[in-house]
Formats: C-alpha cells, sequence, structure tokens
C-alpha cells in the first residue's frame, strides 16, 4: 500500500568536449557546464514522470518521530498526517467530528465515554487496526512516564482504557471531562510498538513507519528533507498528491525565493513585507487567514507559590487592578496592527482568537477598555499616582512608577510593539525600562517572579481547555521555576468557571458560556492582556496546486491545521510546465552565460601568458 | 678524517634531538589546549541562561510530571559533578550524548553535518586562496599599475559586502531569475530531494554548490590578495631579485623562482589558519542557503539551549583550529629553512 519509490525526473548532463582554453579554465569551464546544464530538478520533474510531488519548505528541526516524544510543531503536525486519532476537527468549523471512531456516546455521570471504531481498517503494513491498538496507546502513556511525555496532559483524568472486542474502546475516567472528543493522541500500532523497551529512546525512525494516516512517513533526511508517500488505502479516500516532501530551508527570504522560482509549492510564516512583495506575481496565490495565536503581555501582579509564599520583586504597585487597567488605556492596539502588522492582523480584546467563533469574546460597553490616555490620567490621578517632576508618577507608597519591561529579542514584531508600548506608557507617567532580551533570559526573568511587564503569546486550539487551564491557582509553582502558566495568575471566580466547563462534557453552549465569562475575568482583571491575534501568512504556487482546503473556511489557515485536511485535499494543477521558460532554454542560457564566464577566464590567462612574453 | 665524520654525526643528532623537541613542545601545547576546551566547554554553556527543559515546552502544555520526566531524560536532575563526570566519561569514548532538540547521538548529527561543511567552506578557502594568491602576485608585482588598483578596489569592495546580503542577492537573480535571465542554480539547500546514483548526485551537489562557494570566494578572497600583495612588496626591493636580474634572469622567471616562493609564506599561515575555521566559520552563508551543515546545527543549538549538541560543536571547532595550528607548525619549517635553525 505504499507508493513505491520511483526515482525522480530526467537527468541529461551534457558533457561538453574539452578546448574551450587551457588548463584551470578548461577543466573548471567544462566542470560547470555539466553543472549548469542540469534542468531544475523539483516540483517541476514530478509533472514529466506522471507522479505529483508536492513540496513544502519547512525549517523547524526534527525532534522525535515518536508520537509519544515530538513536541515541535512540524513533527506533531506530520503525525496529523500519518496517524489517525480517535476524533478529527471538522475543516469549515473547527469543530470535533469523526476520526478513527466513527461514533461515541457517555454514560449519564460523563465517567465512561465508550467509542464505536471503524471496521475492517488496516494499518500500512497490512496487519488490522483494531480497537486494542487505541486502548493499548492509552493505558501505555497512563503507565509508562516515559510514553507520556509529550501528550501526559490529555490522559491525566483517565482512570481505565479498555478495548471489549475489535471496534469498541471504553474510556473511564475519575472525573467528568468536556474534552473527551479533543484527544490530540495519535494512535499508534501495538504490533509494532510492544516491541520498543525505552519509549525514551525510540525515535520512530525506520522507514517506512507504520502508521495508518493518508500518508506514510517513508524517508528523513536531517535537516534536508523528509518524504511522506500517499496512503491509497486511507479510509477516508486517497490524497490527490503522491507525494509530500519538506524541504528545509533556513532563511524565510531563500524560502520566498524558492516559491518564486517554482521550487517549493507552499511556504508559510510569511512577512507582511513578504506578502506585500508576493501579493499579484503570476502563478502565486497569497492566503492571508485569521490567525491561531494570541500575542500580548502579562503584568506582574505578584509572584506567589500555591501555598501562598511570595517570591520575586514585582512592582508591588501593580498589584493594584487600578493601575493594571490604566496601562492597558495607555495602548493603541489599532496602531500595533497598523504599524507593526502592516494590516496583517486583529485588535483583540477577548483571550481566544476570533476565528474560534463558539468561544471567542469581546467587551462591550463600558466594559471595554479602548485606548484612551486622558482617562489613563484621569484614573491614575485619581487613584493617588501623582505625577512627579521629573514626568514620572509615584505610587501611593512613595515608590516611582518605573517599571521593566521584558521583550523577546528574536521576534520583530515584539520587539517593534515593545517600543511603542514604552512610548505610550512614557506618556501617561510611566517610566519603562525596556529590556529586549534572548528568550531565555526573558523565561528566567518569569519564573524567578524578577519582572513587571513581560511578553507572551499561545496558539490556541480547537478545544481552548489548555490555554484556559494555565490561568487557574492550580498552575501557580509549588515552588519557585514549577509554574506551569505565565502569569502568576490566581483567582477564585475564574477557577469555579474553569472546573465548570471542564466538567460540563454534554452540553456545549453551556460551556462556551463559561469560557466567555472567564474570558471576561481575564479582561478585567488585566494580568493577562491579550493585544492582537495575527494573521497567518502563507502562499502556494496556484500553476501546481489547483485547490486546497483551508481551516475554518472561509477565511482559515493551510500549514498548521488540526487535521490533516490541506495536504489531502492539495489537488494538483493540470499545467505542471507552468510559469517559466522550458528546461532545454534555462540550460541553453546557463551554459551560454557559463561559456562567457569561462571565456573572459581564457582571455585574462592567455593576456597575462603574453604580457608576460612581451617582457622577455 | 674520521674527526670529522663524528663531528657530522654528532651534528645530525643534535638536530634530530632539536626537532623531536619542536614537535614535541607543539604537540604537548595542542593537547593541554584540547583538554581546557573541553572543560571549558562543559561549564561555558551552561552559564547560558534559559532552560532546555521549558525551551522544548514552550507553547505547550505539559504538566509537572512531564516536566520532570523530560528533566529526567536529559540528565538534568542530576548533581552538577555527575553530569560533568558523565560528560568526560563520554568524551573518553566519543560519546557527546543526546541531542535534546534532535533526540539522536550528538555523534550522528555530527558526522552527517560535517562533510557538508567541510565540502563548502574547504572548497570555498581553496577557490579564494588560489584566485587572491594569483591576483595578489600580479598586483604585488607591478604594483601601483591600473591593474592593481583596480584589483584591490574591487577586493576590497567585496570584503567589505555583508556574506549575508551578496548570498540573498545572488539568490534573487542568479537561482530564482530576474527579467529575461532564467533561474540557473538551485536557491538553496546540497541536493534535490529524490536523485539517485552517483553521478547524478554528483552533478546535483556541484550544482548546489556554486552559488554558496561564490559567495563565500567573493567575500574572502580580498584576504588572501592583500596578504600576498603586500608580501610580495616585501620582497621587490630585496637585494637577491636584483642578483638574480643581474644574471640575466627573465622577469617571468624571477618571478616565479626567487620571488613568489618567499612571499608565499604568511598566505600559507593564513590558509591553515583559515582551514581550520573552516569548520565552524561559515554559519551565515549556510544559513541563507539552507546547507546542512555544522554552522547551521550550531546555531539552532543554541536557541534552546541544547547543551549535549553546542557542548560538543565548541569541542570540535575548537579541535579544529588547533590541530591546523599545530599543522601549520609543524609544516612551517619544511617550507621555510629559516624556522628550522
Amino acid at each position: 500500500m505504499v507508493a513505491p519509490h520511483v526515482p525522480p525526473g530526467p537527468r541529461t548532463p551534457v558533457a561538453r568536449g574539452p578546448g574551450i582554453a587551457r588548463g584551470l579554465a578548461a577543466t573548471g569551464a567544462a566542470t560547470v557546464l555539466v553543472l549548469a546544464t542540469m534542468p531544475t530538478a523539483g516540483a517541476h520533474a514530478a509533472g514529466d514522470t506522471e507522479e505529483n510531488t508536492l513540496t513544502i519548505a519547512v525549517s523547524q528541526q526534527v525532534d522525535s518521530f515518536s508520537p509519544f516524544l515530538a513536541q515541535l510543531l512540524l513533527t506533531t503536525s506530520i503525525h496529523r498526517l500519518t496517524y489517525d486519532y480517535l476524533t478529527n476537527y471538522a475543516p469549515e468549523t473547527n469543530k470535533p467530528i469523526e476520526g478513527l471512531a466513527e461514533s461515541w456516546e457517555h454514560s449519564d455521570d460523563g465517567r465512561t465515554w465508550t467509542f464505536d471504531i471503524r471496521e475492517g481498517e488496516h494499518w500500512s503494513d497490512g496487519e488490522p487496526l483494531t480497537a486494542e491498538d487505541v486502548a493499548w496507546t492509552y493505558t501505555t502513556m497512563m503507565d509508562d512516564e516515559a510514553a507520556a511525555t509529550a501528550n501526559g496532559n490529555f490522559v491525566d483524568n483517565f482512570a481505565e482504557v479498555t478495548a471489549p472486542d475489535d471496534t469498541t474502546v471504553e474510556i473511564t475516567l475519575d472525573e467528568p471531562q468536556s474534552t473527551m472528543l479533543a484527544l490530540d493522541i495519535p494512535i499508534v500500532p501495538k504490533h509494532v510498538w510492544e516491541d520498543v523497551d525505552d519509549f525514551a529512546e525510540f525515535n520512530n525512525d525506520e522507514f517506512p513507519v507504520v502508521g495508518s494516516g493518508p500518508f506514510v512517513l517513508t524517508d528523513h533526511e536531517p535537516n534536508r528533507s523528509i518524504t511522506l508517500e500517499a496512503n491509497s488505502q486511507h479510509w477516508r479516500g486517497p490524497p490527490n498528491f503522491d507525494r509530500l516532501v519538506f524541504r528545509y530551508y533556513d532563511d524565510q527570504d531563500a524560502a520566498v525565493e524558492a516559491l518564486r522560482k517554482g521550487e517549493v509549492s507552499f511556504v508559510e510564516g510569511l512577512t507582511p513585507a513578504q506578502a506585500d512583495a508576493l501579493d499579484g506575481e503570476a502563478n502565486i496565490t497569497v492566503n492571508n487567514a485569521t490567525g491561531k495565536r494570541f500575542e500580548g503581555f502579562t503584568i506582574n501582579p505578584g509572584a506567589e507559590t500555591q501555598d501562598g509564599v511570595e517570591f520575586g520583586d514585582g512592582h508591588p504597585a501593580l498589584r493594584d487592578k487600578t493601575l493594571r487597567q490604566a496601562i492597558m488605556f495607555a495602548i493603541d492596539k489599532d496602531e500595533i496592527v497598523e504599524t507593526v502588522y502592516g494590516g496583517y492582523a486583529e485588535a483583540a480584546e477577548g483571550y481566544i482568537p476570533a476565528r474560534y467563533e463558539d468561544y471567542t469574546w469581546e467587551p462591550e460597553g463600558d466594559d471595554r477598555i479602548d485606548f484612551d490616555p486622558d482617562a489613563a490620567e484621569t484614573m491614575l490621578d485619581e487613584a493617588g499616582y501623582e505625577m512627579g517632576d521629573d514626568g514620572v508618577r509615584e505610587s501611593p507608597d512613595g515608590e516611582p512608577l518605573e517599571l521593566r519591561m521584558h521583550v523577546h529579542n528574536d521576534d520583530p514584531a515584539r520587539v517593534a510593539i515593545g517600543k511603542l508600548m514604552a512610548e505610550w506608557l512614557g506618556d501617561i507617567g510611566i517610566g519603562i525600562d525596556n529590556r529586549t532580551v534572548d528568550p531565555g533570559v526573558l523565561s528566567d526573568a518569569l519564573h524567578a517572579g524578577e519582572y513587571d511587564l513581560i511578553f507572551t503569546g499561545w496558539t490556541v486550539n480547537p478545544d481552548p481547555d489548555i490555554v484556559l487551564g494555565i490561568h487557574t491557582c492550580d498552575a501557580l509553582p509549588t515552588e519557585p521555576g514549577t509554574m506551569r502558566g505565565d502569569a502568576y495568575f490566581c483567582d477564585e471566580e475564574y477557577d469555579e468557571l474553569y472546573e465548570k466547563q471542564l466538567a460540563e462534557f454534554d452540553d456545549p453552549d453551556r460551556r462556551a458560556s463559561h469560557i466567555r465569562d472567564m474570558q471576561a475575568i481575564l479582561y478585567e482583571e488585566a494580568v493577562v492582556n491579550v493585544l492582537t491575534y495575527p494573521n497567518a501568512i502563507e502562499a502556494y504556487r496556484s500553476d501546481q496546486i489547483a485547490d486546497i482546503q483551508v481551516q475554518p473556511d472561509p477565511g482559515g489557515n493551510i500549514w498548521g491545521q488540526d487535521g490533516y485536511w490541506s495536504w489531502w485535499s492539495a489537488e494538483p494543477a493540470s499545467e505542471h510546465s507552468g510559469a517559466g521558460p522550458p528546461g532545454w532554454a534555462i540550460a541553453a542560457v546557463s551554459a551560454a552565460v557559463v561559456l562567457v564566464v569561462a571565456g573572459t577566464a581564457a582571455l585574462v590567462w592567455r593576456r597575462r601568458a603574453a604580457t608576460v612574453g612581451d617582457r622577455e | 678524517m674520521t674527526g670529522a665524520a663524528t663531528v657530522g654525526r654528532a651534528d645530525t643528532a643534535a638536530r634530530r634531538s632539536r626537532v623531536l623537541r619542536y614537535v614535541g613542545g607543539r604537540l604537548l601545547t595542542a593537547v593541554v589546549s584540547l583538554f581546557a576546551v573541553m572543560v571549558t566547554s562543559f561549564f561555558l554553556f551552561r552559564i547560558l541562561p534559559g532552560d532546555p527543559v521549558r525551551a522544548m515546552t514552550t507553547g505547550r502544555e505539559v504538566t509537572v510530571e512531564q516536566q520532570a520526566e523530560l528533566r529526567r531524560q536529559f540528565g538534568l536532575d542530576q548533581p552538577l559533578w555527575q553530569q560533568f563526570l558523565d560528560y568526560c566519561a563520554g568524551l573518553a569514548r566519543f560519546d557527546f550524548g543526546l541531542s535534546y532538540q534532535y533526540r539522536v547521538p550528538v555523534s550522528e548529527l555530527i558526522a552527517e553535518a560535517i562533510g557538508p561543511t567541510v565540502l563548502l567552506a574547504g572548497t570555498g578557502t581553496l577557490v579564494a586562496a588560489l584566485i587572491g594568491v594569483t591576483l595578489g602576485i600580479r598586483a604585488g608585482w607591478r604594483h601601483g599599475s591600473v591593474g592593481d588598483r583596480a584589483n584591490t578596489a574591487v577586493a576590497l569592495f567585496l570584503f567589505s559586502v555583508p556574506s549575508f546580503w551578496l548570498g540573498l542577492l545572488f539568490i534573487v537573480v542568479l537561482a530564482s531569475g530576474t527579467g529575461w535571465l532564467p533561474g540557473l542554480f538551485p536557491t538553496g539547500g546540497m541536493a534535490t530531494p529524490g536523485v539517485d546514483g552517483v553521478v547524478a548526485v554528483t552533478v546535483d551537489v556541484g550544482h548546489h554548490l556554486v552559488l554558496p562557494v561564490a559567495t563565500m570566494v567573493a567575500v574572502v578572497y580580498a584576504q588572501y590578495l592583500m596578504i600576498m600583495r603586500s608580501s610580495m612588496l616585501d620582497e621587490t626591493g630585496a637585494d637577491y631579485l636584483t642578483t638574480a636580474r643581474a644574471k640575466g634572469l627573465r622577469d617571468a622567471l624571477v618571478l616565479r623562482r626567487h620571488a613568489v616562493p618567499n612571499a608565499l609564506l604568511p598566505t600559507v599561515t593564513l590558509i591553515f589558519l583559515n582551514l581550520g575555521r573552516v569548520v565552524g566559520g561559515v554559519i551565515l552563508i549556510e544559513t541563507v542557503f539552507s546547507w546542512p551543515g555544522l554552522g547551521s546545527l550550531f546555531y539552532s543549538g543554541l536557541q534552546v539551549p541544547d547543551l549535549p549538541l553546542v557542548q560538543a560543536l565548541f569541542v570540535v571547532f575548537a579541535s579544529a583550529v588547533i590541530i591546523m595550528n599545530l599543522l601549520a607548525d609543524l609544516v612551517y619549517p619544511l617550507l621555510d629553512p629559516r624556522v628550522r635553525t
């Protein structure tokens, strides 16, 4: 069922006889000539062999192909393509839909969930795929700490998982949980994995890797390429491309050039400038998608452990909600969207990005904290923060409002936002010590509680449980340095709502309502502050990809989807030759260029010999 | 008669012991330096800010147990002295440990990346040296001429160009093509995925090699040109050249047999030193051309920090310089009789 490995496109190295020039020039020219007359391989070559290859530019490294270990976006995205999950997320709406499980039901108390597994499915090596594989995968993660490395959080609340027969999986929970249709765990083949001694050391890199997704992982050359072949037996139907190749480009500008040339079919993570430059180019489609991320910053409300032991050296005045809100009144989010993101973002209020329609929330009326420096100044004046002679206010306790702000120096957007914020806060009498630092330095400051304002941002999944959970009191550190979240936020009411939404397993609307209430608390407390939802900007060759599914549809992204929709659905364009002159023309021109260069070299060589001769 | 022979023998013995002492001294220095590098490497990167486990799990929800498990897998739950002992024991077996990011032995990663780096940087250094030396000789010999001034100006101009920018310019113009000019070379990487066969792969890699090497050569050849030129200038007024001319030797022969060999020495040192730095020295060019070498590996390792990886690479980079220095020290006396005494 794995498509056989077919050697790539034609190779016609043309060797021209020497004799252009003498010595070095001749050899050099001949070599370069052969090289230059090579047809440009890659996406074009695919069309000639009637095999369709889709090439995707990537830059992230492979941490591991083991679903028990992989944490990075690239590898988890590849798992989406090569393994089935119990459920999937609809491409149009992001809502959970059937995956390996065709249907499911739960007991009245929500503690027992029964999933009906697809019948007659097979692994890519031909072995049958049954409910036992599912039960084994989950149970292994519950029993073996190494197997829990990447996704242990999903099975934290599991009491028992069994497979009473080949098509039934039964999961018993300690407590009811509403996230049972959002278990992002690849199901692995028991017959392959039960022989593994140490899950911490097995990287699952014996190719082809046995899986059950719409693609099969067949090759990996570290920092060069990753190859996947179509699995024609997949129950949802075979993918339209025969092969996916992830090619490494360390430099984003070089990747964009590769797209312009057609060496790759898809590039993600474009900057606004790159998107503007590509927009309108022939055969290139820019996809400006609503993002999955929020960008923002948190304010240190006073770091403490779960037992209430205070630590760190956050500015004491920041415990005052009025001051925190005044800071938010001083920030012009629309200006950030315009000047930093060139319009490729959305000004944000609620914690959950707007693309998740069910959960996203926006304040209304008097609850809104919109850009209003005058209001900020009035608030501060009334709360007793008096303006000093040097333009910096003093807290009622007499401490000057000099705040440190930690910004990631590897993120140009954050650096630009930081500069704007320092200016705006200065305008209302808050001095900012702008510390644009290495992410490691920033992380150390956060975990030591030694910061005042600090930048952050998260990618939000279709199920928002994870990003909500990091702001419960439970996420506070047990001792300094062990925090799960990134804000030292702890609020009783928020925690109650968190528990309620987690327990709300059979009424999605009520759960969504709790989640919106939680965002209202976050917004009002102004410890966790969201600034923007940056767009995901991507581009592809429309002469190589005729059509591709986005998520959500319309307006959604291609890269980093929840599900395999984009690459599974991508349709090869019929005209492969597409842009640019034909191969022979390129060969001819490059040969001509090389001839000119070699000829000049030869001439210089001869001239030199001649002049030396003249002097004899 | 016998007396003279004895003196001769004693002379040879004395010279041999002097050579041995010279070689032994250099070897000892190299070994001590290597040892110092290994120890430094361990502690140097532990001073880096940031926590590898947190960096690896950025943007993911992980329980305290998951964090502890990662710490255990990385060996970071051990006390520092224990980690140091493990590191030393590993070094003795050429085992640098497991990379945090790639989860494969560091030695495997280095083995995969060292070939591409040596290929790119080695080719670049040799071509640059060849061009630089050739042009330097001409410029120095006919110093003050139009050719000299033009050559020096061009070389210095290219020398001041950032390699990253020049590489990108090559990609835009020569790889993706502009206007009537089609793309002649690949935009990046070392090989086209899926190309098989020795000949095809060689040609393919050569094709990929052209632009990175051209970038490197353009930026660095000025070093060789300037050194060669100034050493030539030092020699032009020398008496032995006047003597050679007085003997009636043609100018070309004076240049080739007398001036060049003497002027070449500083350049040879430079080539050796650069060959040592070659292993770690072309990070920017590797990055812009997505060349899968040690430089980009080091860069990706520093961001975490991936301690086993960066430690090992530091040792490799430093060893290369030390070994090349040692070679230069050992070869020098063979090239220049003046150093032997």
